[in-house]
């Protein structure tokens, strides 16, 4: 018999009370600990698949739309830019280096991409059996695509056109799978990498017949990835193509900020709401403990004639909130986990994107420190009132 | 051993209570007789170092109280004093056993399982140990609060009306039961009360 293991007792014995306390505890310290996840994993990945990449040229449209196709390949191309301009650009001494994508197909939901080597280089993929593509139908795959897909080095298949599954097959022109990568936690993992030259071979009959007769067909990419050799560029390329050519420029650093700033109203709504939660925990705690304070009024005047002290007591009374405290902490935490693992599942199966850290962040500490901060506030202004009881009338009384 | 001398004690100027010299030796029993509005249970709550009182003096063992710290009063209560009140109270979250076992720890000692075991067959509960005390009978509960006063053997044994919810079977066996436990520890019992059903069974009375 000790303290502690008095509060649990008591704790045990208003277990609807102490249920209330916890429940308001545990959501309060899920949604932020969640959020902070979400929001570490999320940079994470943009980071990652941005790095080196300091600009996008495209069609003309969002420039939101432009890196989030070409760089993370969730959302839809703006559309077609001549291979040319693109050429031309990457002779521009301040570029560093262009890598042209060309997308329009998928194969079960994973996108393919046409492009070169360097895309490759770029993300540091590594072989995991096969060889790189090298001619045209050739394709490399992520890991993820492998897993999903189930295809290994020698199989064939057909793309579908579009970025949905249901799109019309090109059935008369079959990819050779040759190797597959490593997993690399960037956005190689759920992609079909082929030659660019790979798209415009499919591609080519159905533009012949869409341009009746016109001018000798010029190739078209996507877009492209353009790195800088020096800062002077950023102020001075984008300006450049926006009031000279037909590309459209975006600048990735700028956007994916603008991006996060979006989500950021979002996410301090939720998090605001969350520590209102909290609160409204703290005064949940509060109000259970002085009630049962003033039920067990009797108790407490019996355990001070027998001996305890009132500090003993007060001690006694602080447990119980900080014993909710950490009880809230832990389901918290383990709830934005299982959050966390949720939003994966939807992520994987909707953009290719998983979420699997699931290791305790630094900041949830300062979350278990404000946890039990709010505990003991909301435990000791009722324990307080044990330096009140006055032990002979509370005992005559009764 | 329990000793008071000139014990004073004022609610406010209209009632103030002047309490005969008691003396109560080690091994003795003593009853205190009282109708209501006497000051039983304002005596009984000086004796037990609840209040503090006016003028007076208040001996346990070789301590005078009257001079102690609050916390040197809390030690003294929790070792050396023993209380049995009219209605028996407990923690209510804790089972029986529990309850003995929460006077070793207010006092600072051990919790002493063996003697919690003896008391509860000696008084006739062993078998409910694992129940909360609100499962229990009155008389049971009674018997309970018993042996919470004696689980650290204290020196003195202080009852408030420690039979009058009971019925007359219930009764004698409770004070039989007061008597015998505190002569085995050589403690001073003292029994304050107004029923009238106790008055031959104590050699030594006061009449407040």
């Amino acid at each position: 018999m000790n303290l502690l293991q008095l509060s649990w007792a008591n704790l045990k014995d208003k277990k609807l009370n102490s249920f209330l306390s916890t429940l308001l505890l545990t959501l309060g310290i899920g949604i932020i600990s969640l959020l902070l996840l979400l929001n570490k994993q999320l940079e994470d990945q943009f980071r990652k698949n941005l790095r080196g990449i300091d600009m996008v040229v495209g069609a003309k449209g969002s420039p939101l739309q432009l890196i989030l196709s070409s760089v993370y390949q969730i959302d839809a191309p703006t559309g077609n830019i001549p291979l040319s301009e693109v050429e031309k650009l990457a002779r521009n001494p301040m570029v560093k280096a262009a890598i042209p994508l060309s997308m329009g197909d998928n194969y079960h939901g994973f996108r393919i991409v046409g492009t070169t080597g360097k895309y490759v280089e770029h993300f540091g993929g590594e072989l995991e059996s096969g060889s790189l593509f090298d001619k045209s139908m050739e394709v490399t795959i992520g890991y993820k695509v492998a897993e999903g897909s189930g295809l290994k080095p020698g199989d064939t298949f057909a793309g579908s056109h579009g970025f949905d599954q249901e799109g019309e097959t090109h059935g008369d022109h079959l990819y050779v799978v040759k190797g597959v990568f490593k997993p690399s936690g960037s956005v190689l993992d759920q992609l079909i990498l082929t030659d660019i030259s790979s798209v415009w071979d499919i591609h080519a009959d159905h533009d012949h017949e869409a341009e009746e007769g016109g001018e000798a067909h010029e190739k078209e990419v996507t877009s492209a990835l353009i790195t800088f050799r020096n800062p002077m560029a950023m102020m001075m390329l984008p300006r450049m193509i926006n009031e000279n050519t037909k590309l459209q420029s975006a600048l990735s650093s700028i956007e994916i900020n603008r991006l996060i700033e979006l989500l950021g109203v979002g996410i301090d709504t939720l998090r605001a709401l969350a520590i209102l939660i909290m609160l409204i925990a703290g005064v949940s705690v509060f109000v259970s403990l002085y009630n049962s304070l003033k039920e067990r009024k009797y108790e407490m005047a019996l355990l001070l004639s027998m001996g305890a002290t009132r500090t003993k007591l007060f001690f006694l009374l602080l447990f119980e909130g900080l014993l909710l405290a950490v009880m809230g902490f832990i389901a918290g935490v383990s709830l934005s986990r299982l959050g966390l693992w949720l939003f994966s599942q939807t992520a994987e199966r909707d953009f290719n994107y998983s979420f699997g850290e699931f290791s305790i962040l630094p900041e949830e500490f300062y979350l278990l420190a404000a946890a039990l901060v709010i505990g003991v506030l909301a435990a000791a202004i009722p324990s307080l009132g044990i330096y009140r009881i006055n032990i002979s009338k509370t005992l005559a009384e009764d | 051993m329990l000793e008071t001398q000139g014990l004073q004690y004022a609610y406010h100027a209209a009632k103030k209570f002047h309490f005969p010299d008691i003396v109560c030796r080690d091994g003795r029993a003593l009853l205190i007789l009282g109708q209501s509005g006497k000051g039983k249970t304002t005596l009984l709550h000086l004796l037990a170092l609840l209040l503090r009182p006016e003028k007076g003096v208040i001996r346990i063992g070789n301590e005078e109280a009257t001079s102690l710290s609050p916390s040197g009063l809390a030690r003294l209560r929790a070792g050396r004093i023993g209380i049995v009140y009219q209605r028996a109270h407990f923690v209510n979250a804790l089972s029986v056993l529990d309850n003995l076992l929460i006077s070793n720890y207010l006092a600072g000692r051990k919790p002493d399982r063996q003697k919690a075991a003896y008391l509860a067959e000696q008084l006739g509960f062993a078998e409910h140990l694992q129940k909360k005390t609100f499962q229990l009978s009155q008389g049971e509960q009674q018997r309970v609060s018993i042996a919470r006063a004696l689980m650290n053997a204290p020196s003195v044994i202080l009852a408030d009306e420690p039979t009058s919810n009971l019925d007359d079977i219930n009764c004698d066996r409770v004070i039989r039961l007061l008597k015998e436990q505190s002569a085995q520890i050589n403690a001073s019992l003292i029994v304050v009360t107004h029923d009238q059903r106790l008055k031959d069974t104590f050699e030594d009375r006061i009449s407040l």
